[in-house]
């Protein structure tokens, strides 16, 4: 008799990179993991110009800081700059509340249930207004510096 | 139920035979709806009256068991908990739980599940007394309060909802998953076991416990409010306090089962005439 193979139904990288029907605290999550991302693309570029442009004279560094001089670097940085607030501050709330402060005590399931995440969703909501006033402010800084 | 009262709705079933189907696909299914009706009334109907073949877990009907846990609209849910009525239309779309295997149809192979649950050890762990586990003459001791800090996570019907809801097994199939880790909790927990340290060293590895990155989709989806996202972040913190030094809670002394007790409260009065 041949064998039948249970057929594979993993969502791969889309079970992350979708967060569908889910709530607040799944989107956190993948922006998270894209903010970390483009942080960490964001380093790499930014090492590569600030090193191998560099040592190769400053006829070159000159014309790679001419090329970067425009809209759309400037755009680039302040995107780099929202990513980090939010990497940040929001890192500080995963780092806090996966060492188990600021999610209270479990409590017995009586319905409607509520875990832990959606009881101190309060917490979440002040991260995200402190992280748009950040963005704010940075983006005021931009401004007047010039884009 | 007046015909009147009857609603039409299509049902996107997906289809899958390993014996002759290449590939899943949908299949479309018109089921009449009425008030109240499941979601896994719809599958019945579809079993009874227009394809015997489809294929589906059932048992308790009433969000005990865990076997019919599938996912409805993108979304999953116990099909027997879950009326038509609260999606607010006409067409349904039902496939089986993700990243875990399907046998066919709607049925996900939950050996996996099963698997990992028992890797965490699940169960009460003594070294002092061993024949005590296996014929009991005492009781191990355990205060109200005590029992209230795990509770909670022994609601875990093992539904697997959990683990479909969860990205990181989405994309790394060896991660012991939220359900796993939350009973792993809920036994480090008791303050009865003395077995922390086995199940530590079980979950503080590679694909445990820190592979979890708090998406919280788990608890959020969870049909029993065990709040397995609580527990993942409560056992870190216990991993991470066996690291910088705090030691485990020896296990509850053993006490003598009271043999004279009597009742607090009266017993109520026969509410029917004796005879």
């Amino acid at each position: 008799m041949a064998e039948i193979r249970h057929r594979k139904n993993s969502l791969g990288i889309t079970g992350w990179a979708w967060a569908g029907k889910y709530k607040l605290e799944r989107y956190l999550y993948l922006l998270h993991r894209l903010t970390g991302l483009g942080l960490m693309l964001f380093a790499m570029m930014h090492l590569t110009a600030t090193t191998v442009f560099r040592i190769q004279g400053q006829e070159i560094w000159t014309a790679t800081m001419d090329l970067l001089h425009n809209l759309w670097f400037k755009v680039g940085e302040f995107l780099v700059v929202t990513a980090f607030v939010f990497h940040a501050l929001n890192g500080l709330r995963l780092v806090l509340q996966e060492l188990g402060f600021a999610l209270g005590k479990p409590v017995p399931p009586i319905y409607p249930y509520q875990d832990a995440i959606r009881k101190k969703r309060p917490l979440t909501i002040a991260m995200i207004v402190l992280i748009i006033l950040l963005v704010i402010v940075f983006f005021y800084d931009f401004n007047v510096g010039g884009w | 139920m007046s015909k009147e009262s009857m609603k039409l709705i299509t049902f996107h079933v997906q289809r899958y035979s390993p014996e002759k189907d290449q590939k899943p696909y949908l299949q479309k299914f018109t089921v009449p709806s009425k008030h109240g009706m499941t979601i896994l009334d719809g599958l019945l109907y579809i079993k009874e009256n227009i394809d015997s073949s489809l294929s589906f877990r059932t048992s308790c009907c009433m969000g005990i068991c865990g076997s019919c846990a599938m996912i409805i609209n993108d979304y999953p849910h116990l099909a027997c908990h879950t009326q038509i009525e609260e999606f607010h239309t006409d067409t349904l779309t039902v496939k089986p739980l993700p990243n875990m295997p399907i046998i066919k149809d709607l049925v996900p192979d939950l050996q996996p599940l099963f698997e990992r649950h028992k890797s965490v050890k699940p169960y009460i762990i003594r070294h002092d007394d061993r024949d005590e586990m296996e014929q009991p003459t005492v009781e191990f001791s355990q205060k109200p309060e005590e029992l209230d800090s795990f509770l909670q996570f022994t609601y875990c019907i093992k539904c697997g909802i959990c683990i479909a809801a969860c990205p990181t097994s989405a994309s790394t199939k060896e991660f012991l998953g939220p359900q796993a880790l939350a009973q792993a909790y809920r036994y480090c927990a008791d303050c009865r076991d003395g077995g922390q340290d086995q199940r530590l060293a079980v979950v503080g590895k590679d694909h445990g416990v820190w592979h979890c990155h708090f998406a919280a989709a788990c608890s959020e989806a969870c049909p029993k409010g065990v709040d397995p996202a609580m527990a993942i972040q409560l056992l870190k913190r216990k991993l991470v306090s066996k690291v910088v030094g705090g030691k485990a809670n020896p296990p509850s002394p053993l006490i003598p089962i009271p043999v004279d007790t009597k009742p607090k409260v009266k017993a109520p009065d026969f509410t029917v005439k004796q005879k």
